[in-house]
């Protein structure tokens, strides 16, 4: 009964393709930003922030550029990491070698390397498609990997290959502590979510999803696929570039290229997957997900560890978390292939007509 | 000039190395239009199963067996529980679960058997043949020509299998459309089973070659990354065209690291493989062997 | 019969030889006709005698290996398919080729695209120019979807619409783009005659209102008789025919094709 639209009726077409069209949902969104950027920063500990919210939300930005590609634009890629590498060594660059540069204005810098980056190798995507493309990404991968351990110049010819980053400072106020870099990375994320969304649902998004859709169809009726599919290779990859550089300065405090390996590329893949391909929401979800579960089974086979004295070694751990992941791939794509954004879409169309069945 | 022809040879030969990890590849999607990500994971899973067993103390006569039958257990596993709940799913999705499934299985080896890098043994060692060396001046190893030697039998066995028994038609049938095959009546789930058991033999016979070369650990599961490349090369349907493309992906992986490598600063294996693969796919985009895809609106 | 008080001009369309074949095989063979303005065009023939092959080549999907097509004035050896989108020439096609998972609304507002200035930037701030036109193009899409009656589905994934309305969205993302030249292929196939009926008054109220030029390439005779004003017969690739229904109709060559005469 509660969430019922009856009653509220759409009197201009900005009204109807708002992002929030039902008040119900309007008053829920308004309850969860007071939340996260009011009582989460109050009450959460140092360790929540640093191990948990702030690489969920950091991996959230990344799960949209893929999301992006994937999603809206039907590009198969497997090579997130690799972009978000670049868009922390050309934000550490930035940093080093122009005076005065504010830090914000070098992570922008950053996303527009890793625009750039992305597309070159979005290029084969004009030939190529499916799997082919997706290997040809995985190029990009490995390629842009060793770029970045090789020249030194990128690294400033540091003999370790590890970089520490530097000190997030705007205005003047140092973003040290956990929380600080909290409300930072949330406000980042929430602003680019929000273009994303508004992306989606404009011009630029619809031209994506004809492309993926039926190219041949969406070329017909006069979209440029040239310039489709290169918009959304660099648009993804600055979301992926930006995020990169977050993951460097705020969750790590250092940049190194082993950080932004194949396994991250995979990981940040099943969140997309998890979370539902194609819609921002999605992002979120699927990152919140994959970031839970490793601590969740970790706490849990600790506990029953403990409790019954079982002895399980640490190794155990790590391999159950390599099953736990696998075998949830796997059920999501068998029970819900769209992810739990489609879960959480199907609960509320309950949620409407409750308290009746259909 | 010899020192060129001791790298090209030495670089042919662990492409057919490649080659077997990519027939595993090919088989599966030839058979059912899955592109199988989890093969590498087979491969490991294999190798790890016999020389845990070998830890077991069973002798190489019946361990050889036995893996094969927990590689059989496997597919049958497999089919049972991803393949059918996913039939007629979208390509990418099965993709997917494949990515998923190679995690699992990786996880479930280690777990089994641990995770040290053991050495496995099969009697032949990785030193030059006496009298070529002899000859020549070129170090040529028993090992990679016994490799070879074993991979040119296996596609030859394969090959006659495909497009001369009854169960290749149907695996080919199955390949194209699995709702036109169900219609005719070809038993999808066992022919699946079939499939994805051979495949594990073939991961069997790869795993234990690789094993003896590079020992038995997780960096096993990588290899199966190098595939992908041959698959380019060769097609992803065509059996000589994964030896093919095997072959060139190795030989020029080789050649590139010891002639063009000193320049860059090494380590250029990683990603040439891939490289070569994408500059490839834009001249030809469906491999040397591949079938050209014709489009009709 | 064509009706109507339109004026049929000049010819804005004509193809000039046109020659089109795929390796060995000949698709088209020395093609040559013209379309006036305002009036409705069929293209008819037996199976495979290259009707939306046809098509294909006056919108820029196929180029042809010989010959011209002059539109509005222009000559070109060929077209390319934005330059036929740009310059007025919309199209549906046999076998639909809509956005599956969009929405009615998304698929025929993608039809006004090229109307849409605004830049990605504008757009993910949804500021200004790029907010203006999304409700400006909503409008006129919303005057087409009143015009062909598909008001009550919106918002449906048109990849779970019956057949038939697929068919009229289509045709809605096509006049989306408010074109001169519309290019229809076989628009009424698999349809029963009360959707055939609908079909035909929005093709005609299409050409009578918007003044549009029509090709069509459809099988019903029937059809083809009442609602065009001239007709182009193709058989194997090579013109047997054109004229008005009536002439076409009594036509020896014609006749010969469609009962299957031994040559």
């Amino acid at each position: 009964m509660i969430y019922r639209e009856a009653g509220q009726f759409k009197a201009s077409y900005a009204a109807d393709s708002a992002i929030f069209p039902i008040r119900q949902d309007r008053v829920g969104i308004a309850v969860i930003l007071a939340f996260v950027f009011v009582v989460v920063p109050l009450t959460a500990t140092p360790y929540l922030f640093s191990a948990i919210l702030i690489p969920f939300l950091i991996l959230s930005l990344a799960a949209l550029g893929l999301n992006i590609l994937t999603g809206y634009a039907g590009q198969v890629s497997l090579g997130t990491a690799a972009f978000m590498a670049v868009g922390a060594f050309a934000s550490y660059n930035f940093m080093l070698r122009v005076p005065g540069m504010p830090i914000l204005l070098a992570f922008v810098g950053g996303g527009v390397m890793a625009a750039l980056v992305g597309i070159l190798f979005g290029l084969p995507s004009l030939r190529i498609r499916g799997f082919y493309l997706a290997v040809a990404t995985l190029a990009a991968q490995f390629f842009i990997l060793w770029v970045l351990t090789k020249v030194g110049w990128i690294t400033n010819y540091s003999s370790s290959g590890v970089i520490t980053a530097q000190q997030i400072v705007i205005l003047g106020y140092r973003f040290d502590a956990p929380a600080a870099k909290y409300l930072l990375v949330l406000s980042i994320a929430s602003i680019m979510a929000l273009a994303a969304k508004n992306m989606a649902r404009g011009n630029v998004g619809r031209s994506w999803m004809a492309v993926r859709d039926m190219d041949v169809a969406a070329e017909v009726i006069g979209i440029r696929l040239m310039r489709a599919k290169l918009l959304a290779f660099a648009v993804s990859s600055f979301y992926c570039g930006v995020a990169g550089a977050l993951y460097a300065y705020a969750y790590l405090g250092t940049v190194e290229p082993e950080a932004y390996s194949l396994d991250l590329s995979f990981r940040i893949l099943f969140m997309v997957i998890v979370g539902g391909v194609g819609t921002v929401l999605g992002s979120f979800l699927g990152s919140a997900f994959i970031t839970l579960v490793p601590v969740l089974l970790s706490v849990t086979v600790r506990f029953l560890d403990a409790s019954l004295n079982l002895g399980i070694a640490e190794s155990t751990i790590s391999n159950l978390e390599l099953m736990v992941f696998g075998g949830l791939i796997i059920f999501f794509l068998i029970v819900e292939p769209h992810g739990l954004a489609r879960l959480w879409q199907i609960a509320k169309e309950k949620l409407r007509l409750w308290p009746f069945p259909h | 000039m010899s020192f060129f022809f001791e790298v090209l040879i030495g670089g042919l030969l662990s492409g057919i190395m490649y080659s077997l990890v990519a027939l595993g590849f090919v088989l599966i999607y030839k058979a059912s239009g899955v592109f199988n990500f989890a093969q590498g994971a087979l491969v490991f899973f294999a190798a790890l199963t016999f020389v845990g067993l070998g830890e077991l103390k069973l002798p190489f006569w019946l361990a050889l067996p036995a893996t094969l039958a927990v590689m059989v257990l496997l597919a049958f596993v497999i089919e049972r529980l991803m393949l059918r709940p996913l039939v007629n799913q979208p390509q990418i999705t099965l993709f997917m679960a494949t990515i998923g499934l190679a995690f699992f299985i990786e996880g479930l080896a280690q777990m089994m058997w641990g995770a040290n890098v053991r050495g496995l043994d099969l009697g032949l060692q990785d030193e030059p043949i006496q009298w070529i060396s002899d000859k020549t001046g070129m170090n040529i190893s028993k090992f990679d020509l016994a490799a070879a030697g074993v991979a040119a039998l296996l596609v030859a066995v394969l090959a006659i299998f495909f497009n001369r028994t009854r169960v290749g038609r149907a695996l080919r049938a199955v390949a194209d459309d699995h709702q036109a095959a169900l219609a005719v009546g070809i038993p999808l789930r066992q022919i699946w089973t079939i499939v994805w058991g051979v495949a594990g033999a073939v991961a069997l016979v790869a795993g234990l070659l690789w094993g003896a070369r590079n020992g038995v650990q997780y960096a096993l599961t990588f290899v199966a990354l190098k595939a992908l490349p041959v698959l380019i090369l060769g097609g992803f349907e065509s059996v000589p065209g994964a030896i093919v493309g095997g072959l060139i992906i190795g030989a020029s992986e080789k050649l590139a690291e010891v002639y063009i490598g000193p320049f860059v600063g090494g380590g250029i294996e990683g990603w040439f493989p891939y490289v070569l693969a994408l500059v490839f796919l834009l001249v030809r985009p469906e491999g040397l062997f591949g079938e050209k895809i014709i489009r009709r609106i | 019969m064509a009706t109507g008080a339109r004026q049929i001009g000049d010819p804005i369309l004509a193809l000039e030889g046109i020659s089109l074949s795929f390796g060995g095989v000949k698709a088209l063979t020395d093609i040559s006709f013209d379309v006036r303005e305002h009036e409705v065009r069929a293209i008819i023939g037996p199976n495979g005698a290259g009707k939306s092959s046809m098509l294909n080549v006056i919108n820029g999907v196929y180029r042809p290996q010989r010959g011209t097509i002059s539109f509005r004035g222009r000559v070109r050896r060929d077209m390319n398919t934005h330059d036929a989108a740009s310059h007025g020439i919309a199209r549906t096609f046999q076998n639909i080729a809509l956005f599956k998972s969009m929405s009615v609304l998304d698929n025929v507002m993608t039809g006004r695209n090229l109307k849409m200035k605004a830049s990605f930037l504008e757009q993910a701030l949804w500021i200004g120019r790029a907010r203006r036109e999304e409700y400006e193009q909503r409008e006129k899409v919303e005057a087409i979807i009143d015009f062909l009656e598909i008001q009550h589905i919106r918002k449906t994934p048109v990849g779970r619409l019956p057949y038939g309305l697929q068919k009229r969205v289509e045709l809605a993302r096509a006049l989306a783009a408010e074109p001169t030249l519309l290019l229809l292929d076989e628009p009424m196939a698999g349809m029963n005659v009360e959707e055939k009926q609908d079909m035909c008054r929005f093709i005609l109220d299409v050409n009578e209102q918007y003044g549009t030029t029509i090709v069509l390439i459809e099988h019903d005779m029937g059809v083809v008789m009442d609602i065009s004003d001239r007709v182009v017969v193709l058989d194997y690739g090579k013109k047997i025919g054109d004229g008005t229904p009536d002439e076409v109709r009594a036509d020896r060559a014609v006749i010969d094709a469609y009962l299957g005469v031994a040559r």
